[in-house]
Parts: structure tokens; C-alpha cells; sequence
């Protein structure tokens, strides 16, 4: 949040109280614009909030403890097939948010783990190998589990998953407040995605200041100095490839729910790749870079992409480049950009691993 | 008569066909600092490494107050009361020099995660104390001005500081220090040396390696000389310093006699 804040142009330094209204302001209105554009941009914010989640899961392990992992999605795989095993026609199981998301995290933390023992002496260029060799493993399973015994349907996929039923009440439908006044659902999904993506960041803000966090800094800045003053670097390292995918795998879960729909096909190494851009894009290890970043790179190509198709058909009569082309090379030319200029991320302020504040009393005595 | 605090026994390290450690046998005492010295490529360094638990060694074996020292297990071997520092410096430079030893108190503090995500009352006054204790220690090597600086831009002398105060960080009984002088001005020396011996007074047994032998003979209470991995002296600094083979072993054999 002030991290965020300190990243409004002129504002942010000058006025930190204002900026921080203006964030928190922008936070809450930004559906309610998007919605006069159409739905299709409320959906582009929602999908936002996602990658936000995905890109601070990520950060943990990459930012945080420095395990470049490029199997990243495969997290959020577990999480939404999580969500289509128990709350779908497939199985015949509707089991509740409350059950399904936890199961989904925990399933995804199991994952972490079965990823992070083998490839603990790795480190660099090894381990992104072993991380993307994983997340196609779980792609290419999930693609064909459907035989001898069809467990996730192929790639067909699963369909018709529950919607997000908060104790009762269905907010993938429109709320109807009075006869002329209704909330969009795609609005109420915003909302409740912004509620998981702050319960994130205050998560993740407890861990970055605590022995935790600072073990995994310690790791990620020098391993071997990080063992000689005692840290227990195989059981840290295990415990952030869980914690990170604990995120991946609640954010997959809101994704089956959200979409209704979960199939092999959007859990591409191209997407491990985007969530790993946006953490690098926004600036790794620091959550407000990391926020800006995924918010960033989902929102710039879609507007581009609205800009390109009429833009194209103004000056060349007919559409040259597909949009989908457009926006890996967008995406690309971004992160080309971003290296010659900014190579720490657009955020690169230093991240906190401690509370100065909290010695105080004991800074003034000699 | 003093006590026993590190014993090494008969130690060995062989490197494929190259012997680093041949059956080197010492013993420090609680409370004294005692240097380790020898030419180079002597074996002073894979002595330490071997100790700290970056190697195993092929024989022998290490008794710490009272018990054998785990191999191989640098994390291990530093809960038991051994602190080590680097001869090239390894600080975490993405952390200031506070949290380097806040980072420090890892091994002695105890939250955990569900008690950190649940901020309960442990670990709430737990990372209290530990920046309070991170603040004194900082003071106690004397950078505390710099507490909130990043570590990777303090000046050399005081990375070296910062370094040793991490050490401390994690209490320890021993702290061997790995040419701590390396590239210091006279000045930065002389501090050093004070740092030192505060350290000493204070209770913490000091394992010194080092390449000044200036600060080991004045500095030291006892002194050991490797030379090709073999422990050729043993005795407080007066004796070693007209030990023949030392003399031999540092300025060549014609300066012997």
C-alpha cells in the first residue's frame, strides 16, 4: 500500500496521506469505470486481480528467496482442477468456497513441495529447467488423465463449475438492489478478488518482516553465508516453494470459479512466463512493484489490443497482425524496454525485512 | 589449569591426490584467542572450512564442549556454538545492517509460521527483541550510525564489522575469524584488534586465521603454525615466533641458522 502509493507521479512524494486516498480510491472505483466501457473491460480488471495474486506467490519464491521458478502456473493449475474435481457436475461434488479453496491451497502447497525436494542443490539456469520441465509435466497430465480412467476429462477440460457461493448467495449473478439498480457480477467478482488480493499482500507482509523472510532474503542474497550463521536452507527454501504455491493455488481456485470452465490450455509455459514478466516488469521483491506490474502488463495489451484492431482496419483496410501476435510482441518489446531502462523493475525501491521503528527505546540509550 | 572448549583430533582433508590436512591435532581453551598462521596454501583455510562444516573431512574428528561436532552440516554446526566469518566478505548486500543481523538471530529465535501469520503475542515481542538485541549489537561493533543503510554500501572496515556482529548474532561460544585484517589500512587494523579483544573479555573464545603476523603475535595467547597441512608449532607467541621450523617455514631454510 505505501509502497503503491510512493509510486503515484508527482503525488506520491509529496503528498503520501493523498496518494494513498488516491490508490484506495482508484482500487475501488476502477470497476465502476470500466463497467460504462463495457463488460468485457470489467472482466479484463478481474482477470487483473488474479495475475496480481499469481505475480505476489511468485514474488515470494523468486523475489523473496531468489528460486527462479518457471513452472510457476502449474500452481494455479492444482487450484483450479482443485476446484473442478469437488465443486462440478464432473465428479458430481459441490462442495463449498470454504472447503474447496483451503483444499485447493493445500493441494497446491503439497505440489510446492514435491517441486522443491528434488530441485533444492539447484540453483540459476538449472533449476528455471526443472521448474518448466514441472509445470508441462502437470499441463500434460492434466491433458491426458482422461484415460484409462477419465479423471480430468482431457483437453476438453472440465465445464460447468460452481460459481463462488458466499454462504449462499451467488455472485455470479447480478445483484438486484431495486427495480432499476443492479450490480453487475462481474463487478461483485472484482470486489471479492480485491478482498483475497489485500489478504495476500497483509500475508505477505507479515512473512517479509519476520525470520522468514529474512532467512529467505538471506538465501537469495548468499547461500552459503546464509548456512553459517545457522539457517536451515533446505527447510526455508521448501517452505517458500509451498507458501508461493499456496497462493497460486487459491488464485486458480477463484479462476475455475470465476471462468466456469478449466481446460489444459490455460496453464501454458507462456503463462508461467507472463506472471514471471510482471514480477520482473514491476520490480522483483517489492510488493508494489509487483502489483503494478501485473496490473500493467494485463491491462496494457488489451488496451493496445482495443487501439490495434480499429487502428489497423483505419490505415491498412484490413487487420495485419492478429492481436494475439500483437501481445506476446508487446509483451516482449516491454521487457526489452524495461531492461535498457529501468533493469531493477518500474519499482525498484528497497524492500523491508525489519521494523527499525520497533527499537526505538532502545536506539537512544548508549 | 584451563578448560577444553575445541578439540581437534588427528583432522584430515585430501583433495583427489593433494593432501590440504594431515593429521592435524590442536586445542583451544575456553576464553583465549588463538591464532592459526602458516604460508600460503598452508591449509589454514580448508582447516576452517573443514571445522565450520563446508567440508568433511576424510579423518579424524572435532570434540566441542564435551561432544563430537556433526560433519558437513554447516547450519549444524553453528547451533552448536560455532560462528564463523568469511575471508571475502559475504554479507547479504540486498539488506541493510540491521536486518544482516536481525538475520543473525534466525537460529535463536523460535516464531513459527503460524505464529508470525497470526502475529501472536511470541512473535510479536520476539521481533521486538530481536531488533532491540540487532541495535546493541550494532552499537557493541560500533556501526550502529549505519544501521538502516544497505550492507553492500558500507565501507570495506565496516562490513567487516557488520560481518562479525552477524557472527555474534548467533551467539556463539567460539567465533573464528577468517583473515578478519585482510586489505585494512593500519588504522582499520588497530580497531580491529580492539573489536577483538572486547570480544575475548566478554566470554567468547576467538579463533583467529590470519596472514598479519604482526596482529596474530601481539594479539594472540596462543598460536599454531601449519605448513603444507601439518601442524609444525604449537605455544604462545614468544616460543613460536624462534621455533626453527617456523622461521624455516616462512623465510626459507638459509635464515634458519
Amino acid at each position: 500500500m505505501n509502497e503503491l502509493a510512493e509510486a503515484v507521479p508527482w503525488l506520491g512524494s509529496r503528498n503520501p496521506k493523498a496518494a494513498r486516498a488516491f490508490v484506495l480510491a482508484l482500487m475501488l472505483i476502477a470497476p465502476l469505470i470500466a463497467v460504462m466501457a463495457g463488460n468485457t473491460w470489467v472482466r479484463i480488471l478481474d482477470f487483473a486481480l488474479l495475475y496480481v495474486m499469481l505475480a505476489l506467490g511468485l514474488n515470494l519464491v523468486v523475489g523473496f528467496a531468489g528460486l527462479l521458478d518457471l513452472g510457476y502456473i502449474a500452481f494455479y493449475a492444482v487450484g483450479a482442477y482443485t476446484w473442478a474435481f469437488l465443486a462440478s457436475p464432473h465428479f458430481g461434488l459441490h462442495l463449498p468456497f470454504w472447503m474447496v479453496l483451503p483444499l485447493g491451497a493445500f493441494f497446491a502447497a503439497i505440489a510446492g513441495l514435491i517441486l522443491g525436494a528434488p530441485v533444492l542443490r539447484l540453483r540459476g539456469d538449472y533449476l528455471a529447467i526443472v521448474t518448466l520441465g514441472f509445470g508441462e509435466i502437470v499441463r500434460i497430465f492434466m491433458n491426458n488423465l482422461n484415460h484409462p480412467i477419465n479423471i480430468t476429462n482431457g483437453p476438453q477440460g472440465i465445464n460447468m463449475l460452481d460459481s463462488l457461493h458466499l454462504f449462499g448467495w451467488d455472485i455470479s449473478r447480478n445483484l438486484q438492489i431495486t427495480e432499476s439498480f443492479r450490480i453487475n457480477s462481474l463487478v461483485l467478482y472484482y470486489y471479492v478478488f480485491l478482498l483475497f488480493v489485500v489478504g495476500s499482500v497483509y500475508v505477505i507482509r507479515r512473512l517479509q518482516v519476520s525470520r522468514i523472510g529474512r532467512g529467505w532474503a538471506a538465501i537469495r542474497d548468499d547461500e552459503l553465508a546464509a548456512k553459517a550463521i545457522g539457517i536451515n536452507t533446505r527447510n526455508m527454501k521448501l517452505l517458500a516453494f509451498s507458501m508461493g504455491a499456496t497462493f497460486g493455488g487459491v488464485a486458480g481456485g477463484l479462476f475455475g470459479a470465476f471462468q466456469g470452465f478449466v481446460s489444459p490450455e490455460s496453464f501454458s509455459l507462456m503463462e508461467s512466463i507472463a506472471v514471471l514478466t510482471m514480477v520482473v516488469f514491476g520490480g522483483m521483491g517489492n510488493l508494489g512493484g509487483v502489483i503494478v506490474g501485473a496490473v500493467a502488463l494485463s491491462l496494457l495489451p488489451e488496451l493496445l489490443r482495443s487501439f490495434a484492431l480499429p487502428v489497423q482496419e483505419a490505415i491498412f483496410g484490413h487487420v495485419l497482425l492478429d492481436p494475439e501476435v500483437l501481445r506476446m510482441l508487446l509483451l516482449s518489446l516491454a521487457m526489452i524496454l524495461m531492461m535498457l531502462l529501468r533493469p531493477a523493475g518500474l519499482l525498484p525501491a528497497h524492500a523491508r525485512y525489519s521494523k527499525p521503528e520497533l527499537a526505538t527505546a532502545g536506539k537512544g540509550k548508549a | 589449569m584451563s578448560i577444553t572448549l575445541l578439540e581437534a583430533k588427528n583432522v584430515g582433508k585430501r583433495f583427489g591426490g593433494l593432501t590440504a590436512l594431515s593429521d592435524v591435532s590442536l586445542t583451544i581453551n575456553k576464553g583465549e584467542i588463538y591464532g592459526l598462521i602458516g604460508p600460503n596454501g598452508a591449509g589454514k583455510t580448508t582447516f576452517f572450512n573443514v571445522l565450520t562444516g563446508a567440508y568433511t573431512p576424510n579423518s579424524g574428528e572435532f570434540v566441542f564442549a564435551g561432544s563430537a561436532l556433526p560433519y558437513g552440516k554447516p547450519h549444524e554446526i553453528v547451533a552448536c556454538g560455532i560462528a564463523r566469518t568469511f575471508q571475502n566478505i559475504r554479507l547479504f548486500r540486498e539488506m541493510t545492517a540491521l536486518e544482516n543481523v536481525m538475520t543473525g538471530h534466525h537460529l535463536r529465535s523460535n516464531s513459527t509460521l503460524w505464529g508470525i501469520l497470526a502475529q501472536n503475542r511470541h512473535a510479536r515481542d520476539e521481533e521486538r527483541l530481536i531488533t532491540e538485541r540487532a541495535y546493541e549489537m550494532l552499537r557493541y561493533v560500533g556501526i550502529e550510525r549505519h544501521a538502516t543503510t544497505l550492507a553492500r554500501n558500507l565501507s570495506y572496515g565496516d562490513q567487516r564489522r557488520l560481518e562479525i556482529a552477524r557472527a555474534l548474532a548467533t551467539e556463539p561460544q567460539l567465533l573464528s575469524l577468517d583473515e578478519p585484517a585482510a586489505g585494512m589500512n593500519a588504522t582499520e587494523t588497530a580497531q580491529l584488534r580492539e573489536l577483538i579483544s572486547t570480544i575475548r573479555n566478554d566470554g567468547v573464545t576467538v579463533l583467529l586465521i590470519e596472514h598479519d603476523v604482526k596482529l596474530v603475535m601481539g594479539l594472540c595467547d596462543r598460536v599454531a603454525v601449519l605448513n603444507f597441512g601439518r601442524k609444525i608449532a604449537e605455544d604462545v607467541p614468544a616460543v613460536v615466533q624462534k621455533n626453527h621450523e617456523v622461521i624455516e617455514a616462512y623465510l626459507g631454510s638459509s635464515h634458519a641458522h
